[in-house]
């Protein structure tokens, strides 16, 4: 068996993946990233290799992705978190041509060619108001934590307009609306709607093609694809929407395990052993 | 002896002063806005009445100025807080050209004529970056009170160089540092600096002309001042009212009120209508 191992050490949460050569995930493994990115990643292996009962040495390869990817050490090569997120995408829908994936603190629109290669791109990782945070940010002006947002939004009736303008400013806007009478749950949806309206034009900068993947953090909101849907007026895929929930997450790590499996079976068909290879590289 | 009053309801803090004829300061005051703005307004006037030692039908005119100007709802009328930041800088430091008013959630670039008429203004609208909130979010990030921020970063020997832009991110890249070894003074000043380059940024889109008076909440920050004099080149004026100016500038409005017995207007200049 070979086992590659896909680690992605995004802005908010590292995730680690094992699969075998048939792509079959063996563990996974969560954990929030904070800021020491070599060590977290390091502990979110570990963590992955204990679930699966392996070790060190029964992985074949690792791939590290995300933008805390160059803070992997043990990594044997590292591809960027749009190759990784298309890979893993595709994986799912394989008819996929437009990537949108919302994480804690960036946004990411990317355009897919028939081979899965990226054609093209724009990311927001400037200014909170388009990422995760902004909703975080919302959520905890009015007393409330991040895993209550998705409890919070379903009961939303009538969502109210937030401008979305810089996640800063939101703070006045909050208090306003709370000061009126209006539900929790309705400015929540409101920070939603307002997200979805800059994936939206980050998506027509990219000139979006069907078929849509929505991925990363975002979608623990399940009312997030339904405003994406909404607002596109066209029909948007969810990994997990089947029933595994807990796939969502991972599709970028699971993009960089397959791209390692890939590479290894290139280098094995060229004779080379991969630890030669990577140092080459370094 | 004729009173007048400004009351200066800003995103964070509210502020109220009080004046004679003259124009000399007889009572201030400054809290939190929170979240009930009508009452922050009434509180800060109520306060500013106290320590003048006056009564409300003493005061003959009252203007609301800064972001929650109209839920000043006791005043006779409003004026923008650019006109009154003006206003009162060049009233405190007649030679002032272009203003830099830096307060919790905006920063406004202003450039005034010799007649303290503006001329042209430029503000961060759309965000929060190179605003106080910034350096609110440092504050929080690292657990040091405001007050403090400024003296911890003047001890700054190696300064680490912020690249975020949002405030929201701020706040994770300073923990970032944090983790990485930095010294708290070198973050800070760090901080500093990267809000006086977008502050100068906003300063040129106006036009710097000498002299620059700096004021809003944030002018009593000395490391602020340094990091602002360090990119503009230029000594910067403060005065001790500084926090006060955008409500001493409403405040001299309703002077020119009591005087004229019209509705004052930021183009025509108090010397005229006061002298």
């Amino acid at each position: 068996m070979t086992i590659v191992a896909g680690i992605d050490v995004g802005s908010t949460y590292t995730k680690a993946v094992l699969t075998d050569e048939h792509g079959t995930r063996l563990s996974h493994a969560l954990r929030p990233t904070g800021f020491r990115l070599g060590e977290v990643a390091d502990k979110t292996f570990a963590e992955c290799l204990d679930i699966a009962g392996l070790s060190r040495a029964d992985v074949n390869y690792v791939v590290a992705t995300g933008y805390g990817r160059h803070q992997v050490a043990f990594r044997d090569v590292h591809v960027t978190d749009l190759t990784a997120a298309a890979r893993g995408t595709l994986r799912y829908f394989p008819a996929t041509r437009t990537v949108l994936d919302v994480g804690g603190q960036t946004m990411k629109a990317s355009r897919l060619d028939a081979d899965g290669k990226v054609r093209s791109f724009r990311l927001n990782d400037k200014c909170a108001a388009g990422t995760g945070a902004f909703l975080e940010k919302t959520a905890r002006y009015m007393g409330y934590d991040t895993p209550e947002i998705a409890a919070l939004l379903g009961t939303s009736k009538e969502p109210v307009p937030i401008s979305g303008v810089c996640a800063v400013f939101a703070e006045s806007e909050v208090i306003n609306h709370l000061s009126l009478g209006t539900a929790p749950a309705d400015i929540m949806q409101g920070a939603i709607q307002s997200l979805v309206g800059r994936a939206v034009q980050l998506l027509k900068r990219v000139r979006a093609e069907p078929e849509y993947t929505l991925i990363g953090g975002i979608l623990r909101f399940p009312t997030m694809a339904r405003a994406v849907q909404e607002k596109l007026g066209k029909p948007v895929n969810v990994p997990g929407a089947g029933g595994d929930g807990e796939n969502m997450q991972f599709i970028s790590a699971e993009g960089a395990a397959v791209l390692g499996h890939k590479r290894l079976a290139k280098l094995r068909a060229e004779g080379t052993r991969p630890g030669e290879r990577a140092q080459v590289h370094a | 002896m004729a009173y007048a009053a400004g009351v200066d309801v800003g995103s964070t803090q509210t502020k109220a002063v009080i004046i004679d004829e003259a124009g000399t300061i007889v009572g201030r005051s400054l809290g939190d806005t929170g979240a009930n703005v009508v009452r922050a307004a009434e509180t800060a006037y109520e306060t500013a009445l106290a320590e003048a030692g006056l009564g409300e039908r003493e005061v003959e005119y009252v203007i609301g100025t800064g972001y929650g100007r109209y839920r000043v709802t006791f005043g006779n009328t409003q004026v923008t807080e650019i006109s009154c930041h003006g206003r009162g800088a060049v009233h405190m430091f007649p030679n002032t050209r272009t203003v830099v008013d830096m307060g919790g959630q905006d920063t406004k670039a202003i450039r005034v004529a010799p007649t303290g008429e503006i001329v042209d203004f430029c503000m961060n609208d759309k965000c929060a970056a190179g605003t106080g909130r910034f350096l609110g979010a440092a504050s929080m990030a690292l657990d040091i009170p405001l007050p403090d921020l400024g003296p911890t970063a003047l001890r700054s020997t190696k300064p680490v160089r912020i690249s975020t832009t949002c405030t929201v991110f701020a706040e994770s890249e300073v923990l970032a540092w944090l983790g990485k070894g930095k010294k708290i003074e070198d973050i800070l000043w760090g901080v500093h600096q990267s809000i006086a380059v977008r502050s100068v940024g906003l300063l040129r889109r106006v036009g710097i002309e000498d002299e620059v008076t700096f004021t809003g909440g944030v002018s009593r920050n000395a490391g602020m001042v340094k990091a602002l004099e360090d990119k503009l080149g230029t000594k910067l004026n403060i005065s001790e009212e500084s926090h006060y100016m955008g409500a001493l500038g409403a405040a001299l409005f309703a002077r020119d009120h009591i005087f004229a017995g019209r509705e004052p207007r930021a183009s025509q200049p108090s010397q005229e209508v006061s002298a």
